[in-house]
C-alpha cells in the first residue's frame, strides 16, 4: 500500500459512471495526454487540470474517501468524465499522478469539505438534535395528521382490494392499468408512497404471462396483509410496528447503536423508474457477519450520490435503520483508506440460502429476497434460463428472471467454466439474483451486476 | 383445512379470485357464514403466500455442463488487466470515421493491436473479461481471429452456452483438436470423416509436417471430392507451396471443372521450375524478344495469333473480356505465367532494372510492363518488384511498371520490410500523403524510422499549407496505430497552436493542434500498453 491508500481497479472505477456514455468518454480521458498538474494527497485527495475543446482546461478535484467530485466543466452527469478519466489515471500509473500538496484550485474544495465534515461531527457530538425537530409538540402533530391520512388511504385501499376479489381478477384484465394508476395516486395524496409503489406494481402484473391470476393474488394477499397490519398497529410488537411503518412508507430515521466494522462492499447497483435512480450498496461486517443496505438516490437520469466500488473492504460506522429484519442502514463515519478484500463473505448451500430467506419472512413477511452467499455453485443451463446448483448435492435455485443484467450472468458462467464458485445476490421466492462471485483460489470481487 | 390438501386448496383459493366472490364463493373453511368473503379470501392467501415462501425448497439441478478444458498460459500482469477493461469498455463506441475526433486516442482501434501483443506473449485471457470479448469479436470480423486466440478454451467453451457467440465455433473444432501429423491412423480417420474446414487445416498440419504425405492425402479421395471442395482445397495449397506438389497440380490440369483447371495452372506457374513454366517460358520467348535492328536496344512484341489446345490445357484463358484486344489478352497471360527469370537470358543478359528501362515497340510497353508486374507478385519476385517499382520519386502516372496504387501495393508486399519502408518513405517525400494511404498500409509495424519520419513531415508541410486535418483523417489514423511510439517526444513540437497563416483555412491551425495531441497521446498510450504486457 502507498501514501494514498489503495489505487481502485480500472473496473471499480468505470462502475461509478452513470451511464455508458460517461463510461466511454471517461476511459478515454484516462491516458496522460490531455492532463497536466495532477496530483494525490495522503488523505485520498486526487486533482488535474484536463484540456478540453476550449482554452482554458477544466479543473477536476476527487475525494476518494466520499467518493466525492468536483469539475468546473458544465457537464450535468455525475461523476463526470474527467472525473472518471482522472481517477482511471490514478487508478492505472503511480508515475502520472504523484503525491503532492494541493494547488490553491483544487485545496479550496477539499478544505471546504473539511469544515462541512467537521461541523456535522460538531453537531453528533452535541447530542445529535437536528434543528428540524427543535419544537417536539409541532413534529408530533405532523406525525399524527400523517398517521391518520395514511389510515384513510389503508381504509381506502383494502376497499379497493375487496371490490377486486368480488368482481374477480380476469375483470380487472379487461379494466387495465387505468384504475390501477388512480389508486396509486390516492395513495401518494394519503402519503403513504411504499402502498402506492406495491399498487403500482400489482397494476403491472395482469396479463403478465403464464400464472399472472396466481402471482396477483399473492401480491394483492400481501397488500391486505400490509393493510390490516398499519390498521391493527396497535397490536402489534413494537419491532413488528417499526416494519409495518417502512413498508407503508414511513421512513424510520436511521437511529440504532452504531455499528463498526470492516464492512466487504460486495455490490452496487442501480435501479431507475420514471421519477428515480435508486441505487443499491450490499455490505458485509466481516466481524459482526452481519449484512447491511446503503440505499442512496438521485434524480431520473442521475446517478445518486453515494458510490462505493465493489471487492473493497472499508473500516467504517453505520448505523441501522429501526425495524424487524430490516438491513437497511446509513454510512456514517469512514476511518482510514479502503483496502481491496481479501476473502468473500463466508456462505451456505441452496438450501442454507432459502432457509435464511424463510426465516427473514418470520420477521417481514413482504420481504421479496435476502441477501445470502453462496459457497461452492455450479452454473447450469436450464430450459428456461439457468441455475446456480450445489456442486456436491443434486440441489439448485433458479436464477431470478429479474437479474440485475445479462452480461453479468455471463461473466458468472466465464467465471465458473463448469467449476464451483462462490456467489453473493438475493435469494427470494422469484429465484436467486447473482450479484457478485469469486473464483475458487482468488480473492477478487467480479461484479455481475 | 379439513382434509383438502394444500395444492387444491390454493387452487380454488385462486379460481374464486379469479372468478370474483360473487360468482364463485370460496371453500366454506375460508369464508364462514357472515365474515366478509373477499376478505376472508385474501387472508387466507396471505398466510398460504408467506407459507409458500417460507417453506422454499431447491429445484432439482439440471446435468452440469462440461468443465471448460484447462488452459496453461499464464496470467496477465495487473496493469494489462486494467487497460483491457478500460479498451473493451470503449469498444461500442461509434467509429471515428473523419471529422473532429478531440485529443483523446481512439481506443478501439487499438484493441487488435492490445489482442496481438498479448497472444505473441502467451497471455491468457481473465475469465470476467470473456464476455466482452466475445461481443467485441462479434461486432468486429477483424478482431476475430486475434479474440478468439486469446479468448483460448475456456473462450470456445462459453461460447457454445450462448447462441449469441456461435460464430467461434466455426472451423475452431479442428484449431484444438488436431491429431498429430505423424499419427497416420488418426489423420486417415479425420480426413475421411470430418468436416469441411477440419480437413482443410488437417491438409495444413500435414503438409507443414511432411509435404510429400499432403499430397497424397489429398490424390487418395481427390476423384470423390465435389467441384467446390476440390477447388478449395487446391486454393489452400498456396501456403507453401513447393515442387513437391507438381505432379498432384500437373493432373489436377485436366480436371472436369474449369475452375480447378485455371487454379492448378496458376500454382504451376508460380513454380519457376515446373514443366508447365517452362512451357509458358517458350511461349512467350516466341513473343517477346529484342530488336536488334533499331539503332538502340527496344523489345520487340509479337503477339500470340491463336490460342491453341495446349494454351487452353495450361491454363490461358482463350475469351478477351470485352475491350481488349485478344492477342494482348493471351500475351498477358503467357508472360504473367512465364518464370522472370528467364528474361535476362532472353533479352541479352540484362538485369531486370534495365529490362523494364528498355524502350518497347509498337505501344506494347503497357502491356508487357502489366503483365511482369503480376508474374512478380504471383512470383514472389522482390527483384522485379524493385525494378518494377521504379524510383519512389518518380511520378506515378510515369512509373515503369504500373499507375495503380492496388498494383504497387502488392508489389510493395514482395518487398523486404525495410525496403519496402524506405521505398514508401521516398513515394511520401516526393509526393505527399494524399496518394499513400494504400502504400502505407502494406508496411510493417512501427513504422521503421525513415517512414516514420517522411509521415510525420509530410503531415507537417501539410498543416503549414493551411488545410484541414479531416482531409488527413486516414492517414493520421493510420499514424496513429502505426507510428513507432519513440516519435512522441518529436512530435510534441507539433502541437503547439501556430499563429493563423495568410490563406489558410480559418482555425485549422488548433485543429492540426488537436489531432497532434491526439497522435502524440495514443502513442504514449502505445508505449504504456506495450510496457504493462512486458512487465
Amino acid at each position: 500500500m502507498n501514501q494514498q491508500g489503495v489505487r481502485w481497479t480500472a473496473e471499480q472505477v468505470l462502475d461509478l459512471a452513470p451511464d455508458a456514455a460517461s463510461r466511454r468518454a471517461g476511459s478515454r480521458l484516462g491516458t496522460a495526454g490531455p492532463w497536466s498538474e495532477t496530483g494525490g494527497s495522503g488523505a485520498g485527495a486526487v486533482w488535474g487540470l484536463c484540456k478540453g475543446s476550449g482554452s482554458r482546461p477544466y479543473a477536476t478535484v476527487v475525494d476518494t474517501s466520499g467518493p466525492a467530485y468536483k469539475c468546473s466543466c458544465p457537464s450535468r452527469k455525475f461523476p463526470c468524465k474527467h472525473a472518471l478519466g482522472l481517477l482511471l489515471l490514478w487508478a492505472g500509473d503511480e508515475g502520472t499522478v504523484p503525491e503532492a500538496a494541493a494547488p490553491g484550485w483544487a485545496e479550496e474544495w477539499l478544505a471546504g469539505r473539511r469544515t462541512r465534515e467537521r461541523r456535522q461531527e460538531d453537531r453528533a457530538a452535541d447530542g445529535g438534535q437536528s434543528p428540524r425537530t427543535a419544537d417536539p409538540v409541532a413534529a408530533r402533530r405532523r406525525a399524527e395528521r400523517r398517521a391518520a391520512r395514511i389510515t384513510a388511504g389503508a381504509a381506502e385501499l383494502e376497499q379497493r382490494l375487496t371490490d377486486l376479489l368480488r368482481g374477480g381478477l380476469a375483470a380487472a384484465e379487461r379494466s387495465g392499468y387505468g384504475p390501477w394508476e388512480e389508486t396509486a395516486a390516492r395513495m401518494v395524496d394519503a402519503q403513504a408512497p411504499g402502498l402506492a409503489a406495491r399498487v403500482r406494481e400489482l397494476g403491472a402484473i395482469p396479463g403478465s404471462g403464464q400464472g399472472w391470476p396466481v402471482r396477483l393474488l399473492e401480491e394483492s394477499a400481501l397488500v391486505h396483509l400490509l393493510d390490516r397490519a398499519w390498521l391493527g398497529m396497535d397490536r402489534l410488537p413494537d419491532s413488528l410496528a417499526a416494519t409495518v411503518r417502512t413498508r407503508v412508507g414511513l421512513t424510520a430515521p436511521a437511529e440504532g447503536p452504531a455499528v463498526r466494522d470492516d464492512w466487504l462492499v460486495l455490490a452496487q447497483y442501480d435501479s431507475a423508474d420514471a421519477r428515480l435512480t435508486t441505487r443499491r450498496i450490499w455490505l458485509y461486517g466481516r466481524r459482526t457477519g452481519r449484512t447491511a443496505l446503503l440505499l442512496s438516490f438521485g434524480a431520473a437520469g442521475r446517478a445518486p450520490q453515494l458510490a462505493l466500488p465493489p471487492g473493497l473492504m472499508i473500516d467504517a460506522e453505520i448505523v441501522p435503520h429501526a425495524g424487524a429484519g430490516q438491513l437497511r442502514a446509513e454510512l456514517r463515519e469512514q476511518f482510514g483508506a479502503p483496502v481491496p478484500i481479501e476473502a468473500p463473505p463466508p456462505g451456505g448451500s441452496t438450501e442454507d440460502a432459502l432457509a435464511a430467506y424463510g426465516t427473514a419472512l418470520g420477521d417481514d413477511p413482504w420481504l421479496d429476497s435476502w441477501p445470502v452467499t453462496l459457497t461452492d455453485v455450479i452454473p447450469v443451463p436450464s430450459d428456461d434460463g439457468w441455475q446456480l446448483a450445489d456442486a456436491r448435492r443434486p440441489q439448485a435455485l433458479p436464477i431470478a428472471p429479474t437479474a440485475p443484467s445479462r452480461a453479468g450472468l455471463w461473466r458468472l458462467v466465464a467465471l465458473s467454466g463448469g467449476g464451483p464458485v462462490t456467489v453473493f445476490g438475493e435469494c427470494g421466492h422469484r429465484g436467486f439474483a447473482p450479484l457478485a462471485a469469486w473464483s475458487a483460489g482468488s480473492p477478487e470481487t467480479v461484479t455481475l451486476t | 383445512m379439513s382434509g383438502t390438501t394444500p395444492a387444491s386448496y390454493w387452487d380454488e383459493l385462486v379460481t374464486s379470485a379469479l372468478l370474483g366472490t360473487d360468482r364463485r364463493t370460496p371453500p366454506a373453511d375460508v369464508a364462514p357464514r357472515g365474515v366478509d368473503a373477499p376478505s376472508a379470501l385474501l387472508d387466507a392467501a396471505a398466510v398460504h403466500t408467506v407459507r409458500r415462501r417460507a417453506g422454499l425448497r431447491p429445484a432439482t439441478a439440471r446435468p452440469r455442463p462440461e468443465p471448460a478444458p484447462p488452459d496453461d498460459r499464464r496470467e496477465l500482469p495487473e496493469p494489462a488487466r486494467r487497460r483491457l477493461a478500460v479498451l473493451l469498455a470503449d469498444r461500442a463506441a461509434p467509429a471515428g470515421s473523419g471529422g473532429r475526433r478531440g485529443t483523446a486516442p481512439d481506443l478501439t482501434e487499438l484493441l487488435p493491436q492490445w489482442l496481438a501483443a498479448a497472444n505473441d506473449r502467451g497471455y491468457r485471457a481473465p475469465a470476467s473479461a470473456l464476455p466482452a470479448l466475445l461481443d467485441a469479436a462479434r461486432a468486429r470480423t477483424d478482431l476475430r481471429a486475434p479474440a478468439l486466440r486469446f479468448a483460448g478454451p475456456r473462450g470456445i467453451w462459453l461460447a457454445g452456452l450462448n447462441a449469441e457467440w456461435k460464430f467461434a465455433l466455426r472451423g475452431t473444432s479442428a484449431g484444438t483438436a488436431l491429431p498429430a501429423p505423424e499419427d497416420r491412423e488418426a489423420v486417415r480417420r479425420l480426413w475421411e470423416e470430418g468436416l469441411f474446414a477440419e480437413r482443410v487445416a488437417l491438409l495444413g498440419s500435414v503438409r507443414a509436417h511432411d509435404p510429400a504425405a499432403g499430397a497424397a492425402l489429398l490424390a487418395e479421395t481427390w476423384p470423390t471430392e465435389r467441384a467446390e471442395d476440390r477447388l478449395m482445397f487446391l486454393d489452400s495449397l498456396r501456403t507453401g507451396l513447393s515442387d513437391a506438389d507438381e505432379p498432384f497440380l500437373d493432373r489436377a490440369l485436366s480436371d472436369r471443372s474449369r475452375n480447378v483447371r485455371a487454379t492448378a495452372a496458376e500454382l504451376l506457374s508460380a513454380l519457376p521450375g515446373s514443366a508447365l513454366a517452362g512451357r509458358m517460358a517458350a511461349r512467350a520467348a516466341g513473343c517477346v524478344s529484342l530488336d536488334r535492328t533499331a539503332a538502340v536496344a527496344t523489345i520487340a512484341v509479337e503477339a500470340p495469333h491463336e490460342c491453341d489446345a495446349g494454351m487452353e490445357r495450361d491454363g490461358v484463358v482463350p475469351t478477351a473480356p470485352s475491350g481488349r484486344g485478344e492477342r494482348s489478352w493471351w500475351l498477358g497471360q503467357l508472360v504473367e505465367a512465364t518464370p522472370l527469370a528467364t528474361w535476362p537470358g532472353r533479352l541479352g543478359g540484362r538485369t531486370p532494372e534495365e529490362i523494364v528501362a528498355l524502350p518497347v515497340a509498337d505501344d506494347w510497353g503497357d502491356e508487357l510492363h502489366a503483365a511482369w508486374c503480376r508474374a512478380a507478385v504471383r512470383q514472389h519476385d522482390p527483384e522485379w518488384a524493385r525494378a518494377l517499382l521504379g524510383a519512389p520519386s518518380q511520378p506515378p502516372a510515369t512509373g515503369p511498371g504500373t499507375s495503380s496504387l492496388a498494383e504497387r501495393a502488392k508489389l510493395l508486399a514482395t518487398l523486404r520490410t525495410e525496403v519496402r519502408a524506405e521505398w514508401v518513405a521516398g513515394f511520401i517525400s516526393a509526393h505527399g500523403l494524399s496518394e499513400a494511404f494504400q502504400l502505407l498500409g502494406v508496411c510493417a509495424v512501427p513504422w521503421a524510422e525513415p517512414l516514420g519520419r517522411a509521415v510525420v513531415d509530410a503531415l507537417d508541410i501539410a498543416r503549414d499549407a493551411g488545410s484541414y486535418p479531416w482531409s488527413f483523417s486516414g492517414v493520421m489514423g493510420l499514424a496513429e496505430r502505426c507510428l513507432d511510439p519513440a516519435e512522441a517526444s518529436r512530435l510534441e513540437l507539433l502541437t503547439a497552436t501556430p499563429d493563423e497563416a495568410e490563406g489558410a483555412s480559418p482555425g485549422a491551425g488548433s485543429y492540426w493542434s488537436e489531432a497532434f495531441r491526439r497522435l502524440v497521446s495514443t502513442l504514449r498510450l502505445r508505449a504504456e500498453m506495450h510496457a504493462e504486457l512486458s512487465s
